[in-house]
């Protein structure tokens, strides 16, 4: 840290951003989906943190991180069709069950999780992007883990599917106007519940690169509300999966403050600075909010509209 | 609808039946997680009988968990009869024992009733603040008030290891980073009879009058109208941002003093030992309680004596502490798709004349 000094503070910041978003962008790509679709899942949370528990059992139990990647998906699919499939019985409310399942599912992890808080699992491998400078700071913080590039692949393809696909217009219409969709003959539940069943499958992806690759462990501390927080990220993002990644490295950085200005000798205030992800997604939405008009790009159907 | 002294019967036998039957699914359900892993449902129900209900060591001990969560489940309840879906009680409890705290020490020499109801006003405005805040977004700002609230809970929790970490530590407490006691005097004892803290008490009695004041006040009708439809009820000329806001004070203000209660009654001073999760098992409460304030009384002792009954599980069948937050989940997801058989079931419809 010496020869950079200050310096250092925006490169980790910059570094930080990139390792923390990832977990945010999948999280927040996933409920993108689903709230296109017309629902909104609260319990992603839970998911996310089953999905980090089954990401590190399995990489631990078969060798290999990227089958833990895969099974934490898995698990995450199971987790999120549930929340589909209750939603669709009538009168039942997604936010109300969204919330159930953020304590099952987190519940569900510690207790399937015990036995693996002590072991070492194999994790994810990084790549080296930075070698072409001499700073080991610079190469630090572009160490780049493949589930990040993917994540942007994901972003890239999704907002071209949105727009562009026969696919993406069933999805928009079933969010916008089950009347109209009904009209057409599609299935409105089972075109939700598919689409919470990916949204839960890219949580739980989300959630073991938590524990495989950054910060690379499992304990039962190891999510501190990065799935609640993807859902506000989201309606920042104006349900748009290009803004996802741009708000994911936002709130990324934003999580990443605290640890720099830590590295640079400043201590005090280690838990404030700590809180900053959480005070930049109130700020941000209390500035987007209105209590007069729904937001510009908001699925007509979605429950937090109305 | 029902109409008439059976219609109503049929009702009450409705609102009854049904969250049992979806408590007694979970059971079996659980009990099914339980036989898949080897191990015996029976003796699992039996060591959470015995843990939570079977002598009076235990029923103590169940109690006193109740206490908070009686508490905090009202903090849930409150803003939902407007509509408001509120799940930040941790926030507003840990603030509150903070407050309470705060204050208890620099009233140190007081005379100790005065200490007590001071505390008990620190923490109730503590929590009052902290969710009329994000009832005041939602209404004047139209964020969503759970989201809001949750966020504003991880805020609260950081601002609190702040101070107990930082400025308010005291330089006596080594191990555990804890604000300076309030002294045995301004303890709050137990009550009469019983083993059990006044933070009971105050739950019953909390209760108590959010019924009366739900279902027997102008301003409960007032606040059901608002639940029921915002719009309807701003046409009528209602003021729906105070009613709202009222129901969010009134909320934030059990769960402060949930805080108060775990400080003033249990800890000494404000600790992490404060940040047990009561707020978000409150919300479990409020939900099994179908958000019915005398009802949250006897589900918080249920909800209670599950958790009291954690360390039997672990000493006994060597099952994790997190197994009754598995049976919690449980019950949780299937009370809500429980909502789905409401009027549907045909021995609980009024039959038509």
């Amino acid at each position: 840290m010496t020869e950079l000094g200050w310096w250092g503070v925006p490169i980790a910041v910059l570094g930080g951003a990139v390792r923390v978003s990832t977990p945010f962008l999948f999280v927040s790509l996933g409920e993108c989906i689903t709230e296109k679709s017309g629902r909104i899942n609260l319990g992603l949370e839970g998911i996310l943190v089953m999905g980090a528990m089954s990401g590190y059992a399995l990489s631990y139990l078969t060798g290999n991180p990227w089958l833990g990647v895969l099974g934490a998906g898995a698990a995450g699919l199971v987790l999120g069709l549930l929340h589909g499939l209750v939603c669709n019985l009538p009168r039942v409310n997604d936010i109300a069950v969204g919330i159930g399942l953020m304590l099952f599912g987190t519940g569900l992890a510690f207790f399937l999780g015990k036995p693996y808080v002590q072991p070492k699992a194999p994790t994810l491998p990084a790549m080296p992007l930075g070698g072409w400078s001499a700073s080991p700071q610079v190469q630090a913080a572009l160490e780049v883990n493949p589930l990040f590039l993917i994540g942007i692949g994901l972003a890239v393809a999704l907002s071209w599917a949105f727009r562009n696909t026969r696919w993406g217009l069933i999805v928009r219409m079933v969010g916008d106007s089950s009347d109209a969709a009904r009209a057409m003959g599609y299935a409105v539940p089972r075109m939700r519940t598919l689409c919470t069943g990916v949204g839960g499958f890219l949580a739980g992806v989300g959630g073991s690169f938590l524990s495989l690759y950054y910060p690379g462990s499992w304990s039962e501390g190891l999510s501190s509300g990065q799935g609640l927080m993807a859902v506000a990220l989201v309606i920042f993002a104006r349900w748009n999966p290009m803004h996802c990644f741009y708000a994911a490295l936002l709130f990324g950085g934003a999580g990443a403050v605290g640890p720099a200005l830590q590295s640079v000798g400043i201590t005090s205030g280690y838990y404030l600075f700590n809180a900053a992800p959480y005070v930049v997604t109130l700020g941000i939405m209390i500035a987007t909010c209105s209590p007069r008009r729904t937001l510009a790009g908001a699925p007509g159907e979605l429950s937090i509209n109305r | 609808m029902a109409s008439g002294p059976s219609g109503r019967l049929r009702q009450s036998a409705e609102a009854l039946a049904i969250p049992v039957g979806a408590l007694g699914a979970a059971m079996v359900v659980f009990g099914l997680v339980m036989a898949a892993l080897g191990r015996s449902p029976l003796e699992v129900y039996e060591l959470i009988y015995q843990g939570a209900f079977a002598s009076a060591f235990s029923w103590q001990n169940t109690l006193t968990r109740a206490a908070p969560l009686i508490l905090t489940a009202l903090c849930v309840a409150l803003p939902a009869q407007a509509g408001l879906m509120v799940i930040g009680g941790e926030g507003a409890l840990v603030l509150g024992g903070l407050a309470a705290a705060v204050v208890g020490h620099l009233l140190g020499g007081a005379p100790p009733l005065g200490v007590k109801l001071a505390m008990a006003l620190a923490g109730m405005l503590a929590g009052a603040v902290w969710i009329a805040l994000a009832g005041a977004l939602r209404q004047y700002r139209g964020v969503n008030e759970t989201i809001s609230s949750l966020l504003l809970g991880y805020i609260a929790i950081a601002v609190f290891n702040h101070l107990v970490e930082g400025p308010l530590r005291d330089p006596a407490s080594l191990n555990k980073p804890s604000t300076t006691p309030i002294g045995d005097a301004s303890m709050v004892g137990t009550l009469p009879g019983l083993d059990v803290h006044w933070g009971l008490g105050f739950g019953l009695v909390f209760c108590l009058v959010t019924y009366v004041l739900v279902k027997h006040t102008t301003y409960g009708f007032a606040l059901r109208i608002v639940g029921g439809n915002a719009r309807a009820a701003r046409l009528a000329g209602l003021p729906v941002g105070a009613i709202v806001l009222g129901a969010c004070v009134l909320g934030g203000a059990a769960a402060g003093l949930a805080g108060m209660v775990e400080v003033a009654a249990v800890h000494g001073s404000a600790n992490a030992s404060l940040i047990a999760g009561y707020g978000y098992a409150g919300i479990l409460v409020a939900f099994i309680a179908r958000q019915n304030p005398l009802a949250i009384v006897p589900v918080a002792v249920l909800v209670g004596g599950i958790s009291a009954s954690g360390g039997m599980l672990q000493r006994r069948l060597d099952l994790p502490d997190a197994t009754v937050l598995v049976l919690q989940g449980i019950a949780f997801m299937l009370i809500l798709a429980s909502e789905t058989v409401y009027g549907r079931l045909k021995i609980f419809r009024p039959e038509r004349a």
